[in-house]
Parts: structure tokens; C-alpha cells; sequence
């Protein structure tokens, strides 16, 4: 198998890193595993290739396998290319309580789409989460970086409609 | 008086800001402790007259568990906040993280004087980003004001912070698998013994607290740990968060004195949404079993009240449940929630979490026998006192509640295939 090759990381993701790098112990690099790979799946858009974990192990000195038990591990890791926007929608019980149910129909019905699946123009892909820990706000889901509370279908739509 | 303690800055302007902070007294708690040059066993003194209980869910005494610290000890040792809130229903840390950050920098501080450690890890869960920006800026000031760094206030005494974001596993939550987590592993809880206070992050003696813990510590240290305690009752000492969620005219969190009638608690929330009656109460996050609402009317907010209707305090989570609610639906939710977050490394909690989740999902959809309501709860009872970490009593314990107080509705579903209440019913 050829070396990973660590000029995949490039020079924004790999400053982003090393300042992750620094908050820990000089020998304990490890630790900003987590970081590395949430940045590298930015920077190839939302989701992670076997290439880009290598390069991570590479660039931070660890067992490739140790890598990939990271990136399998944790739910906010990707392993196929989604749409550009990751809707993730929590169904737990206090959003369950106050209609995630109503919401799931709504987002799948407008979406022409059901719960893991992308739309064929790839804009949208409908992930079903756990508790996102903003239960008094329910119902609730994550676009991007963003949380959005107390949902019903107007505001849905306007959400969406809002994303470019 | 509400919002006394880590909401105090929650009426300001930007609250988040250091100089929001400031204007309410902020870091002046540190200030006094380093000037005054007041010796770390006695804050951990005044920790334990103020029955401050740890806020993570096990309602463990903080000060004495800051005893257990080998603080005089050469070496490193670490103090380390809980932000992952992942506990459903939980949403009380995100509001301390995003409206009063340097509360907590200044607690997790002064945690860090009393038990010998120049380093802190804030772990704020991946999904966070707004809370983890406010916090990290809220670093960022305090570095640059002077507040962490070398020799604070002109003593010995050095301190620094730092966030590590998870990525996205209830099972963080866990101390131990925690630490892990930051060590950049699967987080898989560690056997215990030995415990984080003699082995914990990077083999170092660490403390772990939660998020509200470590912020209500300035105002103790500032009001006095008899002020503090006398906010709730003996042995429940303080004010404390409650999520609130469910239909409620005003869900939110609520900040107010321990053992306080739950039935103030739910006015505070406006009372119920129109067209909603209350059914029932799971009173500290979902792992706490349920109790009916006519019962809880008579509970005080208070970890030894709740446990005397049979219940937990937990997280602080109070989410209600209304009459529409199957009891079987909320329950096959939540047991799926548990199977999906089971690390699997313990075999009674892996098995376990999928047989009940898969039950529940046959009674749920109408395929249910009559011997899986008995089967459910032996499965349940299987699984705890058998596992590494407290998940496997986690989820056991919502099952054995709801069997408890409502296996007429399970019966139901088995009988005529649909829900007794709510829409499913029709
Ligand atoms: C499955 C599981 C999940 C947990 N999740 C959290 C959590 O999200 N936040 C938290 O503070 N404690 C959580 N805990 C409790 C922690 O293990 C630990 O007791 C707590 O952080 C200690 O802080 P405290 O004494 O200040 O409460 C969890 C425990 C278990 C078993
Ligand atoms: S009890 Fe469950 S979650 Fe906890 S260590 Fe065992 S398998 Fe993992
Ligand atoms: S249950 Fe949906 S955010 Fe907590």
C-alpha cells in the first residue's frame, strides 16, 4: 500500500490542527484526533475517505487503526458523501413529546425523501440524532453549525428556503 | 429569587462577555483566594458545609470527592469539566456555556487550586458550537486579562483551560470514558478501580465535574457555603437548573432554590399548553424512572425528596409527559436511544439494550406476546449490578418505571395492537 500521503491536509486545515495539537501535552498529539478529523471532513466537504484518515495518522503520528476506530466510533463522522446541507433532526423524547414526528413528515414530504436518504440534486441529506441537548427548545433539528428550536412546518420552510 | 448562581449574569446585556461578568463580581472569588492566600483545604471545606452535590447526574458531595485528590502530591493532576450534555432532556450546561462561560472558567480555577492541578480540559460535546465558541472566546479573554496564566494575582499559583469537542456519543458523558475521549480513543469507559482521583486523564490524578458543579463555585465562595446551603435544605445545599421541556406554555431553564415544590416549578413553566393535562413526570433526565403527575404534585425538587417517590434528581431534566403520550412509545424511544449508545464492551448492557429495545419495538408496532412484558423486565433486572459504567442501569431503570406505574398501557398494545392513548389510539 502506498504512504499516506499528508499533503491532503492542506495548509488552513493543517494550522487549524496544530493549534488543536497544542492544548495538550507535548507527547500526547493523539488527542487532537478528534479535531483533525472533524477538520478534514470540512475542508473535502462533509464526509471522510480512507485517504484522509491516513493522512490524519500520518500527521499526528498514530496507527492508522487507531484512526479509524475514532472515525467509527462517533456519530458526527461521516463515511459517505452527503448533500451539501446535513439536516439532522432529534426524535428523541422531548422533541418526540412536542412533534418531531409531525416535523420528520414534513422535512421527508418536502424533501420527497426519507430519513438517511440524500435528494437527487444532492442539496439535502435528513439524518435522524439523538438527543442534541436542547430539549426545552423541542422540536428541534442542526443545519451546519446552527441549532433551530421550537420548529413547525411554516418555519421549515423558511429555514430552507433560506439556505443557499 | 431565581437566578442566583450560574444564571447571575442572565439579565445583562450580553451577559457571555467578560466585562458582563465583571460587573456582577467575577473572578473576584479567585482574587480573594490567591490574595488572601486562603489554603485550598479550606474551600474544600466550605464545598463540603455547602452540600454542594455534583450536578452531572450522580449527585456525588463535590468537596469530598476534591478530598479524595492526593493534592499535595508531586506531579501533574488535572480538573476537568463535563459539558458533553447528552443525557435527553438535559439542555441546562449549553445555557452556562453560551450566557455565563467565565463563571465557569473561574470555578474550574478555583477547582483547580484546591486540588493541586495547573490545567483544566473543558470536553463541550461536538455539537455544541455555539457553546464552544462563547466558551473558547470567554478563554481567550480571561488569558488576555490576566485571569489564567502564570502566577495569577501575583501568587504562585498558575492556571490554564482549554475545550476539546466531542464527537457526537452519549457514552462521553461517563467520566472515564471521557477521559478517553480526550485522549483521543473510542470512548469506552475504564474499569473501575482505579478511579480518576488516583488514575485519570493521562494516568494523572484528575477530577471530573459537571459543567454546573464547577460554576455554582464562585458564588459559594464568595456568599459563603452557609448562604449557599440554605438556598435548598440540609444535604441538598443550593439553588440548581431545571431543563423543562414538554407542552408547557414556558418551557425553559429554570434556575431556582432546591426543594422547591414541583408544582411552583411547573407554574414558573406557565403551566400546561391549552388542550394538555399532565400525565406524568420523568424528573431527572431519561434514565430516571417515571412518576405519575397526581404523585409528583406532592415531590419537592430535591435529590432526597425525588428519591423518596421512587425516583432520581439525575441531570435536572424534567421533562413532562401529557396525556397524549403512549407510555409504550416513549419507552421504545428511549430504549433504542439506549442500544444505540451502548459502547458494547460489556456483554449484559450490549445484549440487553438490544432485547429491550427489540421488544419494545415488537409491543410498540403490535406484534408484542403476552410473556414480553415479564420478559422485559427480567431483561432489565438483568442487566443491572453486571456492567462497567452506570449506562446498563440507565437503561434498565426508565423500563422497570414505566412497568411499574403504567403495564396497563403495555397491556393494551398487546391486546388490541395500538396505543390506549394519544393519536395512535384512534
Ligand atoms: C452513560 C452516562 C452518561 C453521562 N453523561 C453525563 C453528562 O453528559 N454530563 C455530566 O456532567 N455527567 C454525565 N455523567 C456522569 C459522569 O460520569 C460524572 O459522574 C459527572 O460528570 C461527575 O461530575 P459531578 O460530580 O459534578 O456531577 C454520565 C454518566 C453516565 C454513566
Ligand atoms: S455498561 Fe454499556 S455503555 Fe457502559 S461500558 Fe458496559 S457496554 Fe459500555
Ligand atoms: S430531546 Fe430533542 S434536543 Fe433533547
Amino acid at each position: 500500500m502506498p504512504q499516506a500521503n499528508n499533503e491532503l491536509i492542506n495548509t488552513a486545515s493543517r494550522e487549524d490542527i496544530d493549534q488543536w495539537v497544542a492544548k495538550y501535552p507535548a507527547d500526547k498529539k493523539q488527542s487532537a484526533v478528534m479535531a483533525a478529523l472533524r477538520i478534514v471532513q470540512d475542508q473535502n466537504g462533509c464526509w471522510l475517505t480512507t485517504e484522509l484518515m491516513d493522512a490524519v495518522a500520518d500527521y499526528l503520528d498514530m496507527d492508522k487503526i487507531h484512526v479509524y476506530e475514532v472515525a467509527t466510533f462517533y456519530s458526527m463522522y461521516e463515511h459517505k458523501p452527503l448533500g451539501k446541507h446535513k439536516i439532522c433532526v432529534c426524535t428523541n423524547i422531548s422533541c418526540m413529546v412536542c412533534g418531531s414526528g409531525e416535523i420528520v413528515a414534513h422535512l421527508e414530504d418536502k424533501l420527497d425523501i426519507k430519513m438517511g436518504e440524500t435528494t437527487e440534486d444532492n442539496r439535502f441529506t435528513l439524518k435522524e440524532v439523538e438527543c442534541l441537548g436542547a430539549c426545552s427548545g423541542a422540536p428541534m433539528m442542526q443545519i451546519g453549525e446552527n441549532y433551530y428550536e421550537n420548529l413547525d412546518a411554516e418555519k421549515i420552510d423558511t429555514i430552507l428556503d433560506g439556505l443557499k | 429569587m431565581a437566578n442566583e448562581v450560574c444564571f447571575r449574569t442572565l439579565h445583562l446585556d450580553e451577559p457571555w462577555t467578560l466585562e458582563s461578568y465583571l460587573s456582577v463580581g467575577g473572578y473576584q472569588s479567585l482574587k480573594k483566594i490567591l490574595t488572601e492566600k486562603i489554603p485550598a483545604e479550606d474551600i474544600i471545606e466550605q464545598v463540603k458545609t455547602s452540600a454542594l452535590r455534583g450536578r452531572g447526574g450522580a449527585g456525588f458531595p463535590t468537596g469530598l470527592k476534591w478530598s479524595f485528590m492526593p493534592r499535595h502530591s508531586e506531579g501533574q493532576k488535572y480538573i476537568v469539566c463535563n459539558s458533553d450534555e447528552g443525557e435527553p432532556g438535559t439542555c441546562k450546561d449549553r445555557d452556562i456555556l453560551r450566557y455565563n462561560p467565565h463563571q465557569l472558567i473561574e470555578g474550574m480555577a478555583i477547582a483547580g487550586y484546591c486540588i493541586g492541578a495547573d490545567t483544566g480540559y473543558n470536553y463541550i460535546r461536538g455539537e455544541f458550537w455555539e457553546p464552544y465558541s462563547r466558551f473558547d472566546n470567554a478563554l481567550k479573554e480571561a488569558r488576555e486579562a490576566g485571569y489564567l496564566g502564570d502566577k495569577l494575582f501575583g501568587s504562585d499559583f498558575n492556571f490554564d483551560a482549554h475545550s476539546h469537542l466531542g464527537g457526537g456519543a452519549y457514552i462521553c458523558g461517563e467520566e472515564t470514558a471521557l477521559l478517553e475521549s480526550i485522549e483521543g480513543k473510542k470512548g469506552q469507559p475504564r474499569f473501575k478501580p482505579p478511579f480518576p482521583a488516583g488514575f485519570g486523564l493521562y494516568g494523572k490524578p484528575t477530577t471530573i465535574n459537571n459543567t454546573e458543579t464547577l460554576a455554582s463555585i464562585p458564588v459559594i465562595v464568595e456568599k459563603g457555603a452557609q448562604w449557599f446551603l440554605e438556598h435548598g435544605k440540609p444535604n441538598n445545599g443550593g439553588t440548581k437548573l431545571f431543563s423543562v421541556s414538554g407542552n408547557l406554555k414556558r418551557p425553559g431553564n429554570y434556575e431556582i432554590d432546591m426543594g422547591t415544590p414541583f408544582s411552583e416549578l411547573l407554574e414558573m413553566c406557565g403551566g400546561m399548553k391549552d388542550g394538555y393535562k399532565l400525565k406524568a413526570v420523568i424528573p431527572g433526565g431519561s434514565s430516571s424512572p417515571v412518576i405519575p403527575g397526581e404523585q409528583m404534585m406532592d415531590v419537592t425538587m430535591d435529590y432526597d425528596s425525588i428519591q423518596a417517590a421512587g425516583s432520581m434528581l439525575g441531570s435536572g431534566a424534567v421533562i413532562i409527559l401529557d396525556d397524549n403520550v403512549c407510555m409504550v412509545n416513549a419507552l421504545a424511544r428511549l430504549s433504542h436511544f439506549y442500544q444505540e449508545e451502548s459502547c458494547g464492551q460489556c456483554t449484559p448492557c450490549r445484549e440487553g439494550t438490544g432485547w429491550i429495545s427489540h421488544i419494545m419495538h415488537r409491543i410498540e408496532h403490535g406484534y408484542g406476546k403476552q410473556e414480553d412484558i415479564d420478559l422485559l423486565d427480567k431483561v432489565a433486572g438483568d442487566i443491572m449490578g453486571r456492567t462497567i459504567c452506570a449506562l446498563g442501569e440507565a437503561a434498565s431503570m426508565p423500563v422497570k418505571g414505566f412497568l411499574k406505574d403504567y403495564r396497563d398501557e403495555f397491556q393494551y398494545h398487546i391486546d388490541h395492537k395500538k396505543c390506549m392513548v394519544g393519536p395512535g389510539s384512534k
